[in-house]
């Protein structure tokens, strides 16, 4: 491995000792929680269209918003101040702060982390105090948060214990969660009635009202804002909303999405100044509704790079965010490694990619991007339905430009006909070309995988490139699917065919994992489908390279993927796709890549193999010419971005109806997701990430089925035994499998 | 409000950890009165309080109170929540800074939805009011697990104030058992 690769790798894996046993089990348990409370909300999907609707209305009108919300702010006898960067702001905070007095407490806000706030006044000579109990922890500890929502849950309350008792030295020493926890409050109660002024973030503003809304569940939100007379909430010109009313999908969406609890304790909606009376300590004695001393708001709303963002065709869509958290829980490597792994200088976890190019610069989103396997289990998560995967993709093409330096790797070329920088990695050039190397090794098997799988190769490989040496690599046929296909012919006549399709021979099904392509034909063939496999259409999806940030060539190769297919298309067949990643890449991606006629053509005649069959058994076709299950148990996972798409449930379903007694995997995804897994430096992450699947699966000795390549290849390595697309288990032959 | 209304908002409220009771207007007074634990603070227009609630606390006073006594002026039947509105009498920290939240509700102020609460409210908040949803007690887990009563209260009792005082004390009798079990 290389310098930069070992380096990288040595920090995860500290990671995955230190943090990532805390970080699995809370951004888990946020995980199911959040199944759980979405599972009875009927109306889901629909809050989640509406919210992102308000989001798109609002971003759309941010400057005349802002303008109403001055208007609202002002005349209820505040001040709305907009500043242009950090720095901006920062001085306008001191300012106010430093007139009023030299203590201030704080509850927890994403958007002064991304300032430096704290320091910024502390440099002032202010006393500043996080209020909320994660961070406050992480301030007493001198760390970052590593999670949008919990900032300190990679901390377990032993270690939180340790920190206390040898921060405070309290007698007798504190130990339980509870006891933290009132050591906490009590704590904090001081330097909150001591407080000259307080701040708070805002999770939501209103343009009609000028209320500021903010989530809470311990209330440090209610006690920074009400108790000192001064109050000054800083968010980003993202959080403005118009009305009152368009908090409701929000409120019912936030919590559910953030840590999987039905509701937050406390959504405070205050429209400053409030009219309750400041706590004023300083006089404990003189009841508080005499003469309640004049209250002082002041709303800082940050720009930082945000209009940039809302002209930015690719990074527009971060301004939806909401900050909740349920993309980096969501996510397979997040659950192992934490925000600490993502970096950044604030954000972590999934969408923290987009904000971080937004606000901070492509190198502080770069740090991390390449952790983003593009599973795309996150986009179902996001309440507002922001597709994050595709704003990794960007950034990281923007990276892979950036990064150009003119050198050139000589083990990769002639296997690389992209035209992307010289600087592009070698890793990512290798894994985009994929398809090139394909032809290649088909064509020279076995001597390909010889050599691939020879003690200096591996190395070499290992050395030059990053291709991880314990991984086990494809093994390329020498007869592709498409020669078998050429050789054979179609089965089924014309006249005796309810429907034609197409077999799409994805890369990996054409040139490594031919045996499941001959099954595909031959099931639906047994259900009178005349199928064709046409040499011409034996082209990428352009996914590969997608991967790998390469959006040009990804643009290219869906192009003439599309030209591949439209004559089939003309013909009125139906495009049946086995690789369930490329079918994602021609029913998500192809959105982005190609016109949108085109894609709605080639996404609305494609179909998932089993989800064709599905089809095909629910118009009438025979089941009982497809190979029964007879009770037998099989252990299934589905492939994250099929998943995404609902598409497990039809293979679920076809399992079921033919006998197959299934367990289905519990896991988000299985950490290889396509090359991620195959990279030296990611190795022991991608293992780490598929645990769960090997201790669900691993006991027992049934059958395992999984619908991608790259999952059937870590599911082997996890388990230490063969594992199958599920069409090869219903193939009439399938003695033959 | 319709019976099933009242009862989502009863389960929703227990489920998320507060205790409803259910009284009739006249029994308000000793309701509340048995869910005190002095030194108590409290606001509540419009209710005849019993003796030894500090209706204009000094800080020392809200500080030292075990109890805040306030009035919900709505209540959201999905999720249990009560809206607490803010007031220059104090509702606000009397809710929030005391272990033990009594807040007194209507039973014909609890609508179904958040958005017919946010309906409600929209219009009072363009007139400069706030408001605070309160759903059960406060709460973390940043200390490693689920704690309640972080820098709110720690337990919430809901006085649900209905028409039919019959009705109201054969649900009531049961929960406040609840109630006492919890404390």
């Amino acid at each position: 491995m290389s310098e930069a690769r070992e380096g990288k790798a040595e920090k995860l894996h500290r990671l995955l000792e230190t943090e990532g046993d805390a970080v699995a089990e809370n951004t888990r348990g946020f995980n199911r929680g959040r199944y759980e409370s979405t599972d009875d909300l009927p109306a889901y999907e629909a809050l989640k269209d509406e919210a992102r609707a308000i989001k798109e209305d609002a971003i759309e009108r941010l400057p005349e918003l802002i303008e109403e919300l001055r208007e609202a702010v002002e005349s209820n006898g505040g001040t709305l101040y907009v500043a242009d960067d950090a720095a901006d702001a920062n001085e306008y905070v001191r300012d106010v702060v430093t007139e009023r007095g030299d203590r201030v407490v704080k509850s927890k806000s994403m958007t002064t982390e991304e300032l430096e706030l704290n320091e910024h006044l502390e440099g002032a000579g202010v006393d500043v105090t996080e209020t909320d109990l994660g961070e406050w922890v992480l301030q007493i500890a001198d760390e970052a948060p590593s999670h949008i929502v919990g900032p300190a849950l990679h901390k377990s309350s032993e270690s939180i214990a340790e920190l206390f008792n040898a921060h405070f030295d309290p007698d007798p020493p504190l130990s339980t969660p509870k006891e933290l926890t009132n050591f906490a409050r009590d704590m904090l109660l001081q330097d909150i009635e001591a407080a000259d002024v307080g701040i708070t973030g805002a999770n939501f503003v209103t343009a009609d009202s000028g209320t500021i809304a903010l989530v809470t569940s311990e209330g440090n939100a209610r006690k920074t804002a009400v108790v000192p007379d001064t109050h000054v909430a800083v968010a980003g010109v993202e959080k403005v909303i118009p009305s009152v009313e368009d908090l409701a999908p929000f409120l019912e969406l936030i919590g559910k999405s953030a840590t999987g609890q039905d509701v937050t304790s406390y959504f405070s909606l205050f429209t400053p100044p409030i009219a309750s009376p400041p706590v004023a300590f300083d006089r404990p004695d003189r009841p508080m509704g005499e003469d309640p001393a004049r209250r002082e708001f002041h709303l800082v709303l940050v720009d930082n790079g945000r209009t940039a963002m809302r002209e930015d065709e690719d990074l527009r869509e971060t301004l939806y965010c909401i900050r909740c958290g349920a993309c980096a829980n969501s996510c397979g490597n997040f659950q192992s490694v934490g925000g600490h792994a993502f970096g950044g200088e604030t954000y972590t976890g999934g969408i923290a990619t987009g904000w971080e190019a937004g606000v901070e610069g492509l190198d502080s989103a770069a740090e991390f991007n390449d952790l983003c396997t593009g599973c795309s289990r996150c986009v179902p998560a996001c309440p507002v339905k922001i597709d994050i995967p595709w704003i990794n993709t960007a950034v990281r093409d923007r990276v892979n430009h950036a990064d150009g330096d003119g050198s050139f790797d000589f083990l990769v070329e002639g296997l690389t006909p992209d035209e992307e920088p010289g600087g592009l990695a070698p890793a990512k050039r290798l894994f985009g070309n994929f398809e090139t190397l394909a032809k290649w090794g088909s064509r020279t098997a076995p001597l390909s995988n010889w050599i691939a799988g020879s003690r200096p190769a591996r190395w070499a490989m290992d050395r030059f490139v990053g291709v991880a040496a314990e991984r086990e690599l494809p093994a390329f046929q020498r007869r592709t699917l498409v020669d078998w296909f050429e050789s054979r012919g179609s089965c089924v006549a014309p006249e005796d065919a309810t429907r034609e399709a197409v077999l799409y021979p994805d890369v990996y099904t054409n040139h490594v994992a031919v045996e499941r392509g001959k099954a595909a034909v031959r099931v639906l063939e047994a259900l009178e489908v005349r199928v064709v496999v046409p040499r011409r259409t034996a082209v990428g999806s352009g996914r590969a390279p997608l991967s790998q940030g390469m959006v040009d060539t990804a643009r290219r190769q869906a192009e003439r993927c599309r030209d591949a297919l439209e004559p089939e298309l003309d013909a009125g067949r139906d495009v049946v796709v086995v690789e369930p990643s490329d079918l994602a890449a021609f029913r998500r991606e192809y959105e982005k890549l190609l016109p949108a006629g085109d894609f709605e053509r080639v996404s609305g005649s494609s179909y998932e193999v089993l989800e064709y069959v599905f089809g095909l058994l629910e118009n009438g076709a025979d089941e009982g010419r497809l190979s029964a299950g007879d009770d037998e148990p099989v252990d299934y996972h589905a492939h994250c971005q099929q998943r995404t798409l609902g598409l497990d449930e039809h293979t679920v379903a076809v399992l079921e109806r033919l006998g197959y007694d299934v367990t289905t995997s519990d896991t988000e995804c299985c950490g290889m997701a396509g090359s991620f897994g195959y990279k030296s430096e990611y190795y022991e992450l991608s293992m780490d990430v598929g645990e769960p699947l090997q201790q669900q699966f691993g006991e027992d000795e049934r059958r395992v089925l999984a619908s991608g390549t790259s999952c059937v290849d870590q599911l082997e390595a996890l388990l230490s035994r063969p594992a199958t697309h599920p069409i090869e288990l219903l193939a009439p032959d399938s003695s033959a499998r | 409000m319709s019976t099933e209304t009242l009862d989502s908002f009863r389960r929703n409220a227990e489920h998320h950890h507060a205790t409803v009771h259910e009284t009739a207007p006249e029994d308000v007074r000793s309701t509340v009165a048995s869910l005190i634990d002095p030194p108590a603070v409290g606001v509540a227009a419009g209710y005849d309080l019993p003796a030894g609630i500090e209706t204009n606390p000094t800080p020392t006073e809200l500080s030292a109170a075990n109890t805040g006594v306030t009035v919900a002026s709505v209540a959201i039947a999905d999720y249990g929540t009560l809206v607490l509105e803010d007031d220059a009498a104090g509702s606000e920290p009397a809710s929030l800074f005391p272990e033990r939240h009594v807040a007194i509700l209507r039973t014909d102020d609890v609508v179904p939805s958040i958005a017919d609460a946010l309906g409600t409210l929209g219009p009072r908040l363009r007139e400069g009011a706030s408001a605070i949803l309160a759903t059960g007690p406060s709460a973390t887990a940043d200390m490693g697990e689920l704690v309640l009563g972080a820098h709110g209260p720690e337990a919430v009792d809901v006085v649900l104030v209905g028409e039919d005082a019959d009705a109201g004390e054969t649900a009531g009798d049961g929960d406040e058992a609840g109630g006492e079990a919890d404390r």
